[in-house]
């Protein structure tokens, strides 16, 4: 992850944009289909994820210490995030598993990233499993995630207090209460009698500014965009190697070709 | 003589290498005029190829089991030394598939391919197509996510629509009372043996029936009723070198855009991989929009756009039937469109849009709007093969020249 860092040079990155936007730009004029439930029609903001070994050494210090104790990546192994994110084996175990295994030893750096909350529990307590995250961001799309993570807001009809405007009615709780802070919804008449959303309004400040809670959520997404596709840059910079052979290849058959066809006579 | 000729005679008095070499490659001729479309049969071939080598390598690594499928898809995408790049060549072969064959297909169409002496070459073709269909399809359960899992219940259930034995059917189909492991299990069994050996019993037919009566051209033109003194049709030249180096550039544009989406937009912006397929299968939670993957939308708009389930299983059945009868349907003798009537190019356009609206449709949540577009476009779509077949009769066409354009 490191080399192939320092190795995306501007040349490597205009390239892999040209690519992308050649693939995607047919596909993309058509509108994207809804992709899971939990739309309520709030404009998502547009997230760009960072892919840095700082940003996901942050990301995963979120994940761990906030999402882990209900969600799972068992996806995932430790030690992959360890050599993705430039960390060693042991800085992983040690500051970032904080789950059992079977034995009730801290688990090995080789395994998946699960928890130990059982399923049941899950249910239990939020009205249904945590789900996975690993692809969180594959099925939902990272814009969603990001808006989703910065429309928590203050709800007492709600069993644990909050509310998102993102996906109402979540059973999941304001994990990040304590950084954020807790925010009010306010509506608006859309001027056909129906209440929207308008803007958030800060009730109760939290321990980060909202410069710093975004930088956090920025974080959290990017790690988040990790785990759901881990070797996107590997993908990147081989793709870009196949496509430079593809390229002379294409010369040299061309060539081929034409020598071979200068016998057929035109009629 | 030297070792190799020594061998190559030695060989020969036990099984026909060299004549089976000369037949169809070596001494193959082909109409010098092929054009652009011509690349499509070659490279079908190669994704067919792709997708038997990608798929060995993820059988190796797959689990057929409710429980682990989606898990292993995981791993393989994960753990396994490139199971990323292997699975991403499969699930975009499994889409480049159906874009090779739908343009190969139009190809047939247009120059009229599937004329006399062609009919069979064309049938065991649209029974490839057939068997394609059932091969993706199958393969599309297998990483057991949201998609695969409603998907297939959604298809499957449509037999429950034939009357008196269609629950039966279905309960048949499935192995349980909903999709299920059994379910699972048995796809993966069919996806793995099954259809790739009828396919590829299929396309050894295809290409059997191909040489025997040799290929079309884009001016329909038949190139064995002229031929020089020495026997060999004047506009014919030998598939090897010439096609054989032309297709190979064929192949290498072909590659650049399959490694462009592989390595830059695997997921194609959803529409090869759709988003919901990246949560796993859960019979208890519906997704809010069921669409199949892009190729079989087209029938898919023509299902819904029917009022009633069984006369839609039935229009979209037929939407395919219909398709088999095209050699005797098209009663004017004139092949390619380059010579025929005005008429013929209106209604061939016509069904071209209309098929690519009703792909548009077919993934679309439904709306009134939709339907009706839907409607028209399948009124649209059976309606090309009943004015062919008035049209046909007695088309004006155009002189068609003795000798190929090239």
């Amino acid at each position: 992850m490191k080399l192939l860092f320092l190795s995306s040079s501007m040349m490597s990155k205009l390239t892999v944009t040209a690519f992308a936007v050649a693939t995607i730009g047919v596909s993309s004029l058509m509108p994207q289909s809804a992709t899971a439930a939990g739309g309520s029609g709030v404009a998502l903001e547009h997230f760009t994820p960072v892919r840095t070994d700082r940003s996901l050494q942050r990301g995963a210090k979120v994940f761990m210490n906030y999402c882990m104790g209900c969600h799972t990546a068992d996806y995932h192994r430790y030690s992959h995030l360890a050599r993705d994110a430039g960390l060693s084996n042991e800085a992983v175990v040690e500051n970032l598993i904080f789950t059992n295994d079977a034995d009730g030893e801290r688990t090995k750096i080789g395994s998946l990233m699960g928890n130990n909350m059982t399923k049941e529990y899950g249910k239990q307590a939020f009205g249904a499993v945590p789900p996975n995250l690993a692809l969180i961001t594959r099925s939902r799309g990272v814009d969603w995630v990001y808006t989703y993570m910065k429309s928590f807001v203050l709800d007492e009809s709600r069993p644990l207090g909050a509310n998102n405007t993102v996906y109402p009615n979540v059973g999941m709780p304001h994990v990040l209460a304590d950084l954020q802070g807790w925010q009010k919804a306010v509506y608006k008449d859309d001027g056909a009698g129906h209440e929207v959303f308008d803007r958030f309004q800060p009730v109760i400040a939290g321990k980060l500014s909202a410069a710093e809670y975004d930088s956090t959520i920025t974080d959290l997404v990017s790690f988040l965009d990790y785990l759901g596709d881990p070797n996107r840059e590997a993908r990147h910079s081989l793709g870009i190697k196949v496509m430079l052979f593809l390229l002379v290849f294409l010369v040299l058959a061309v060539l081929l070709k034409k020598e071979y066809w200068k016998d057929v006579p035109h009629n | 003589m030297s070792k190799a000729t020594d061998l190559m005679a030695w060989i020969d008095e036990r099984i026909p290498l060299t004549n089976t070499w000369d037949k169809h490659v070596g001494k193959y001729y082909a109409p010098k005029n092929f054009n652009f479309w011509y690349y499509f049969g070659s490279l079908a071939l190669l994704v067919l190829v792709l997708q038997i080598v990608t798929g060995i390598f993820l059988t190796m690594n797959y689990k057929a089991d409710g429980e682990l499928a989606f898990k292993s898809v995981e791993y393989i995408m994960r753990d396994v030394n490139w199971g990323w790049l292997i699975r991403y060549m499969h699930s975009t072969g499994a889409s480049m598939f159906f874009v090779v064959v739908y343009l190969h297909m139009m190809r047939g169409i247009m120059y009229g391919s599937y004329k006399k002496p062609r009919e069979l070459l064309w049938i065991f073709g649209m029974l490839i197509y057939l068997v394609l269909m059932a091969e993706a399809f199958m393969g599309y359960l297998l990483p057991w996510g949201q998609m695969s899992f409603w998907g297939a219940q959604v298809i499957i259930s449509l037999f429950g629509a034939i009357p008196w034995v269609g629950d039966a059917i279905t309960l048949w189909l499935r192995g349980d009372y909903v999709v299920a492991d059994a379910t699972l299990n048995r796809f993966f069994a069919l996806h793995v043996i099954a259809m790739p050996l009828i396919l590829i019993g299929l396309v050894f037919v295809h290409i059997v029936a191909l040489h025997e009566v040799g290929s079309n051209n884009p001016d329909g033109v038949d190139i064995k009723k002229k031929k020089g003194a020495d026997g060999i049709p004047l506009d014919g030249i030998p598939f090897h070198p010439y096609y054989s180096v032309k297709d190979l550039v064929g192949v290498v544009v072909f590659l650049i855009i399959f490694f462009a989406i592989v390595f830059f937009a695997p997921e194609m912006g959803g529409y090869f991989l759709e988003h919901a397929n990246y949560i796993p299968a859960d019979p208890l939670k519906t997704p809010e929009h069921i669409a199949p993957v892009w190729y079989f939308t087209p029938f898919y708009a023509i299902l819904r756009a029917m009022p009633d389930k069984l006369l839609g299983v039935m229009a979209m059945f037929a939407a395919i039937a219909v398709l088999f009868f095209l050699p005797w349907l098209d009663r004017n003798p004139v092949r390619s469109i380059r010579y025929r009537s005005l008429a013929y190019k209106v209604i061939l356009i016509a069904f071209v849009v209309a098929f690519i609206v009703l792909g548009y449709f077919g993934m679309q949540p439904v709306t009134p709007a939709g339907t009706w577009i839907s409607r028209i476009c399948s009124l649209i779509y059976f309606g090309f093969f009943v004015a062919l077949w008035f049209i046909s009769k007695n088309e004006k066409t155009k002189p068609v020249p003795e000798r190929v354009t090239y």
